[in-house]
């Protein structure tokens, strides 16, 4: 009797202890899939809000974040005593600006814009509020101080800021390229030679407007 | 029949309990490490539900470029899900009044993030870096497959290591032209074997002594 009941006693024994002696084996191996450490926006339940990136202390400034150019930051600029849109660029734009601006401007804000910026972009046409073009008079006057301005802080009732999700100097670019769009619907001759008034001037290798046209 | 306790009847049954032992073991081990590998526990192809049906295949279709709301991910190591006020600068007026999309607005109208449930998420000791595949002429579908077509993001490959090697010992099958890295209907395999190994080139990408496949860039 003993003799034969004994190997079924300890089978079930040995694989009682396999089983539990794994557990923590699998508990380590988990341990190291998933370590303390936080992740990019790892939600953790340390804070009430979940967040393991905490937001920033009102008032304090990180390291690197001090923002004291308010020409690139802010997009105005001392005249005349007064801070107003500034009516040049914070640094010179090159034919990698354009084509970086271009980038970013068929990105962010053509599908509401479009790609020519006629208005007529993809989410308009599904029903979203009209946009503007940047072919008016008006907006062909306008500084590129005053398109940051409406990056940063959105326009009309409409138009959400975009600036969480453009970085600085994209901002720019994007502003030298819809006026460099904005050129190209009303381009002259003459203009295929003379491209400085384009702020800064002279900043602009000269092939800039045809590579406008590739857009129509 | 002596008193023995054992007889040789006992052999074979040692024996057997002994293979039993090694082979249940085994066995169980190589269960486990199928169950491990299974589609089910990794989620390859299956729909997550998420707090907000967000369906990339409506979105980008629109014309909507990955960067629009993943605006990270040329240059960070990490591949952002775009924060609330993405999403509203568009829901602020399209489908404003839907009930699929409240969560979006309370999350707007209180502060408090929306929980996405994560697709894709490697072992806590692999170390991953899109900028360096995205500027390398890796595209986004050769990772993840057809985004486009995804009305619930899923997880395309089961990100076992067999998988990130097999590309890091041969680029040259994966690379592609730097304006196609966004476009998901492209196909590397357009390009001959030669033109691929040009770009290889072109891109600086450096294979030699092993460099891609060396534990110590993935595991650091
Ligand atoms: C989701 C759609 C959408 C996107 C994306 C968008 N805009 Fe707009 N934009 C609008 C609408 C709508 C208005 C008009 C708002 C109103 O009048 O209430 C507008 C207005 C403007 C104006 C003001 C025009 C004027 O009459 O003075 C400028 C400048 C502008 N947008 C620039 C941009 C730039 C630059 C981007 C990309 C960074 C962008 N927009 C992205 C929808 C959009
Ligand atoms: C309108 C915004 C938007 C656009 C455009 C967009 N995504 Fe997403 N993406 C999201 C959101 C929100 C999530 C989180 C919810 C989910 O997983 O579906 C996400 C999740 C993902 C994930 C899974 C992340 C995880 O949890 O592991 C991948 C991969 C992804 N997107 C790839 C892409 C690619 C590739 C493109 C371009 C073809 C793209 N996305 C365009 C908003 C967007
Ligand atoms: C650039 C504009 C834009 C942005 C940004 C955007 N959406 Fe949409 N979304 C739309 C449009 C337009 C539709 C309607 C789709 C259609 O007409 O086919 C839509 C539809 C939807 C729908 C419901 C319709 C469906 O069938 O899928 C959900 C849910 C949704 N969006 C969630 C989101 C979330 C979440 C985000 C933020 C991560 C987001 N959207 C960002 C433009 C946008
Ligand atoms: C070489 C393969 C590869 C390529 C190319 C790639 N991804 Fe990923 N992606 C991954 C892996 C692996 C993860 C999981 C990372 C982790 O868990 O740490 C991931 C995760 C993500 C996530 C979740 C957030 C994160 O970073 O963990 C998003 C969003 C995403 N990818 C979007 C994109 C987009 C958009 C592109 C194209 C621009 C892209 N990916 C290209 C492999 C890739
Ligand atoms: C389809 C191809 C492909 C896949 C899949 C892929 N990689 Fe890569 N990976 C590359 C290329 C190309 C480079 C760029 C190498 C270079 O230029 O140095 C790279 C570089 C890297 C680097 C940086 C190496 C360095 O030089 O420091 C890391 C880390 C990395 N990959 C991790 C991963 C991980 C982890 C996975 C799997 C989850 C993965 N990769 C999957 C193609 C791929
Ligand atoms: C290109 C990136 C890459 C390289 C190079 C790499 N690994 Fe890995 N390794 C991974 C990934 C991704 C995983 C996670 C796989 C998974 O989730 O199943 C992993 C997992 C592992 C694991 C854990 C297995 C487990 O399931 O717990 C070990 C051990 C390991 N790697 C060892 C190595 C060794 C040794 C080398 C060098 C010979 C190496 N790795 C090189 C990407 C890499």
């Amino acid at each position: 009797m003993t003799t034969s009941r004994s190997p079924l006693m300890m089978t079930a024994a040995l694989l009682f202890l396999l089983g539990t002696g794994c557990k923590p084996l699998f508990d380590i191996r988990k341990a190291m899939y998933d370590q303390p450490k936080f992740e990019p926006l790892e939600k953790t339940d340390f804070f009430g809000d979940s967040r393991s990136a905490r937001p920033l202390i009102e008032g304090t400034v990180a390291q690197g974040q001090l923002r004291l150019n308010s020409h690139l930051y802010e997009g105005v600029e001392l005249i005349d005593g007064d801070y107003r849109s500034a009516q040049t660029y914070p640094f010179e734009i090159t034919m990698e600006d354009l084509e970086r601006g271009q980038e970013m401007y068929n990105i962010h804000c053509s599908v509401c814009h479009g790609l020519s910026g006629h208005g007529n972009g993809m989410v308009v046409q599904r029903g979203y509020a009209k946009a503007p073009g940047f072919h008016r008079d008006a907006l062909r006057q306008a500084p590129p101080g005053y398109f940051y301005g409406v990056i940063m802080n959105g326009f009309g009732k409409n138009m959400m800021p975009y600036y969480h999700q453009i970085p600085v100097e994209d901002r720019w670019r994007i502003i030298a390229y819809i006026k460099t769009l904005q050129r190209s619907q009303f381009a002259q001759v003459e203009d295929l030679e003379a491209v400085d008034a384009l702020a800064p001037a002279e900043a602009v290798e000269h092939e800039s407007p045809e590579h406008a046209h590739e857009h129509h | 029949m002596s008193s023995q306790l054992f007889t040789p009847k006992h052999n074979t049954l040692a024996r057997l309990t002994l293979l039993l032992f090694v082979g249940g073991a085994a066995g169980t081990l190589g269960l486990l490490d199928l169950i491990h590998r299974s589609p089910y526990v990794r989620y390859t192809k299956v729909r997550r539900e998420q707090p907000v049906p967000f369906s990339h295949k409506h979105h980008v279709n629109m014309g909507i470029d990955c960067r629009y709301c993943h605006t990270s991910v040329e240059k960070s190591s990490f591949a952002n899900i775009p924060p609330t006020q993405t999403c509203m600068n568009c829901h602020n007026i399209m489908w404003k009044e839907s009930d699929m999309l409240e969560p979006v607005r309370e999350s707007w109208r209180t502060g408090k993030s929306l929980e996405w449930t994560r697709v894709h998420d490697l072992p806590d000791f692999v170390y991953f870096n899109h900028s360096i595949h995205v500027n390398n002429g890796i595209g986004c579908a050769t990772c993840h497959g057809r985004v486009d077509q995804m009305p619930l993001t899923w997880r395309e490959e089961p990100l076992f290591m067999k998988w990130c090697l097999e590309c890091h010992r041969d680029p040259a099958e994966f690379v592609r032209p730097d304006d196609k890295i966004y476009d998901m209907a492209y196909d590397p395999q357009e390009l001959s074997r030669e033109e691929r190994e040009a770009l290889v080139d072109a891109y600086g990408i450096d294979t030699s002594n092993h460099r891609m496949t060396n534990c110590s860039i993935c595991h650091r």
